[in-house]
């Protein structure tokens, strides 16, 4: 109590000095406004595992060897390299069976957004010309406006290169219907590209429907485009990965959402599908992506793949109901608060550890750092994380006023989190959100002030 | 002047946020002090009793900072002896209002003609400093100050008192003047964009962008064109 009392006379010191003799009257008041005190043993309660996750153990440990051990060059010739090689061609085929296409479908690159890259220009500027000349090269993409920016700014680069893009708006949940993918193809339509889950909302679009339109559209017009591309970063660890069931021609994977290394990732491209290469050099990646091949990268990216593939089941109901069962709790506990993206179901409509919500007439930038000062990490959906100003162009594009996507946090959670650590967080959070509420002038949740003239 | 004591409480960890470009920041031991220990803000159940002749409020939710000024003028001394705040906003955005408030009342309170002569500068020099993205959007208290002592003078009939000398009010919402948009083209804004970029100016009030182009053009021939 001592000490108690001690925190609140220096977090007003200023207020006692001037109204000492209502002290009493302070001490009574800010009992209850005051946040919560800090346990004293700070724990890290990871909260914000669609921005990346840790390494698993059993990942770290298959990379080991690869490191100073089997360090070769998979070009050279002698024994070392050709060990190299030879664990390359495994990886590559296992991830092939992984998405049931074959080994010289898989290229290898530096992490999700590469492939992205890889995949828009690629394509793009191998088979696409802006003006439809005599030869009758084509210019037209379609993509959707929640993307992850690693497909949007290729694509606004290539409208700057002459091509035009269309980008689809989703329905108020996020969702892209494969009507409106198909309504949107035009005759010079070359690529199509929807990501397979949304990174800040969850929304799973229904990339195997969307694709089987294509297809339709496609024989129908006796063509070989448009191509379908899918980012699929966010549903590497919950959803099924088998690029015939998806019908998709070129698919991005990476191992940093997946428990596995940074800076690797994967290109899925069906064969027949050309690309021009970002990155040229040594010819590595059948001449798509030059550079001498990160092994032990490649070797973790491999097996955190196998794993999460294998645990999906399992590890999508643990976290449903882990997240569903947060969701009640905040939803009991603070009021005026607002779930963004799809409803809480299974993971063929929601990422099962994503949670997205708003919490009306605070900010995030601040929720965020008194979340931080507890251990507690996630991100938000305000403009002042970002350099542009400007919120989130996903829940923008949702329709969401402005209002509303500043004061959003994203809670997203993985494998080390338990009971305790949505208990811990829930002992802090409903604090937070009152004590920065109290501070806030703003209050579209509740009646106006009553000393607010205007 | 009081010494300036920082509670070290909540700051044995640095709060690190990083910009898209990767270029790294911190805030102040300051600014984590008052985003911690907010001063003078209007609790839960205070707005009835607290008694004051003056407010201010500048921005909107919309635009990501909002805040509202609650000053008590002594009529006599014409000293602000009391205020209470509050703002929606970001850390910087709550820090500065309530150094802005520790600063107006502090010693006895602030004349409201030294109150009218407060420029953001001077908060933030009080703050330790701020990056540089984060000054026009969160150091809005000048202005709601300077709100506040206007509806002061409109409260006691010194309608004459009211300043908006030397300054047209662009914006309605923000409270962005045309010296403000002189100053960012001054700083380097050439388009429409970079001017909301760095005042958000329009953004809440979408009918003063033509004027807002015609001031950016006005300026850049003014200092630029030869």
């Amino acid at each position: 109590m001592m000490l108690l009392i001690e925190q609140l006379a220096r977090m007003k010191k200023d207020i006692f000095i001037q109204k000492s003799n209502l002290l009493t009257c302070f001490v009574c008041q800010n009992l209850k406004n005051m946040f919560p005190p800090k346990s004293k043993t700070k724990k890290l309660v990871y909260l914000d595992h669609a921005a990346t996750t840790y390494v698993n153990e059993q990942v770290e440990k298959a990379m080991k060897p690869f490191m100073a051990k089997i360090f070769g060059n998979p070009s050279s010739l002698y024994e070392l390299g050709r060990i190299a090689n030879g664990e390359l061609n495994d990886c590559r085929r296992q991830v092939a069976e992984i998405l049931h296409a074959l080994p010289d479908n898989i290229i290898f690159t530096g992490g999700g957004s590469e492939s992205d890259n890889l995949a828009i220009l690629g394509v793009c500027r191998k088979i696409g010309n802006p003006s439809a000349d005599a030869q009758g090269k084509k210019g037209h993409i379609i993509t959707t406006q929640i993307e992850h920016h690693a497909v949007l700014h290729p694509c606004q680069q290539l409208e700057k290169e002459g091509f035009t893009v269309t980008y689809l708006e989703p329905d108020s949940q996020g969702f892209v219907s494969p009507k409106k993918v198909l309504a949107a193809i035009r005759p010079e339509t070359i690529l199509i590209s929807v990501m397979s889950a949304n990174n800040e909302i969850g929304t799973v679009e229904p990339i195997a429907d969307i694709g089987r339109e294509i297809l339709k559209y496609r024989k129908a017009n006796n063509s070989t485009l448009p191509y379908f591309h899918t980012d699929a970063c966010q549903a590497g660890g919950v959803l099924e990965l088998d690029v015939e069931k998806l019908h998709v021609d070129l698919m991005t994977l990476n191992g940093s959402k997946i428990y596995g290394p940074k800076g690797v990732g994967l290109l899925y491209k069906r064969r027949g599908v050309n690309i021009q290469p970002l990155i040229m050099g040594g010819g590595q990646e059948m001449g798509l992506r030059s550079g001498t091949e990160n092994l032990a990268g490649i070797v973790g990216f491999t097996k955190a793949l196998t794993i999460a593939q294998e645990n999906r089941h399992e590890e999508n109901m643990r976290l449903v109901d882990l997240r569903n069962y947060f969701f009640e709790q905040i939803q009991k506990n603070i009021n005026n608060i607002k779930l963004n993206g799809p409803c809480l179901g299974n993971e063929s409509v929601r990422l099962p550890n994503n949670l997205n919500v708003t919490f009306i007439d605070v900010e995030g930038e601040a929720m965020l750092l008194y979340l931080d000062a507890y251990g507690i990490c996630c991100s938000t959906g305000s403009a002042c994380t970002s350099a542009s100003l400007e919120p989130s162009h996903v829940l923008t594009a949702l329709g969401l006023p402005y209002e509303y996507a500043h004061g959003s946090l994203r809670f997203t959670l993985g494998h080390c989190n338990t009971k305790v650590d949505i208990d811990y967080t829930m002992k802090y959070l409903p604090g937070i959100i009152e004590k920065l509420r109290e501070m806030s002038p703003v209050n579209m949740g509740k009646m106006k002030h009553a000393k607010y003239k205007k | 002047m009081e010494k300036k004591v920082i509670k070290t409480d909540n700051l044995k960890e640095s709060v690190d946020i990083r910009g898209v470009d990767g270029s790294g920041w911190l805030y102040s031991d300051i600014v984590k002090d008052h985003f911690f220990n907010p001063r003078n803000f209007m609790q839960y159940g205070e707005e009835e009793k607290f008694k004051f002749n003056g407010m201010g409020r500048v921005g909107s939710p919309a635009c990501g900072d909002e805040m509202v000024l609650w000053i008590l003028v002594e009529k006599e001394s014409e000293k602000i002896i009391d205020c209470r705040w509050r703002t929606f906003g970001c850390g910087s955005a709550i820090a500065s209002t309530s150094v802005l408030s520790e600063m107006i009342i502090e010693n006895g309170g602030m004349l409201i003609e030294e109150a009218l002569k407060i420029k953001p500068q001077d908060i933030l020099e009080r703050l330790g400093g701020l990056p540089v993205r984060k000054v026009h959007c969160s150091v809005l208290g000048d202005k709601a100050l300077q709100g506040a002592i206007n509806d002061y003078f409109r409260h006691t009939g010194q309608h004459s008192r009211i300043v908006t000398a030397g300054k047209k009010i662009i914006d309605k919402v923000l409270n962005i003047t045309d010296n403000d948009i002189e100053e960012a083209v001054l700083e380097g804004a050439r388009t429409l964009e970079d001017l909301q970029k760095k005042l958000k100016v329009g953004v809440g009030d979408p009918e003063a962008i033509p004027q807002i182009e015609e001031l950016l053009k006005f300026y850049f021939e003014k200092y630029y064109e030869v």
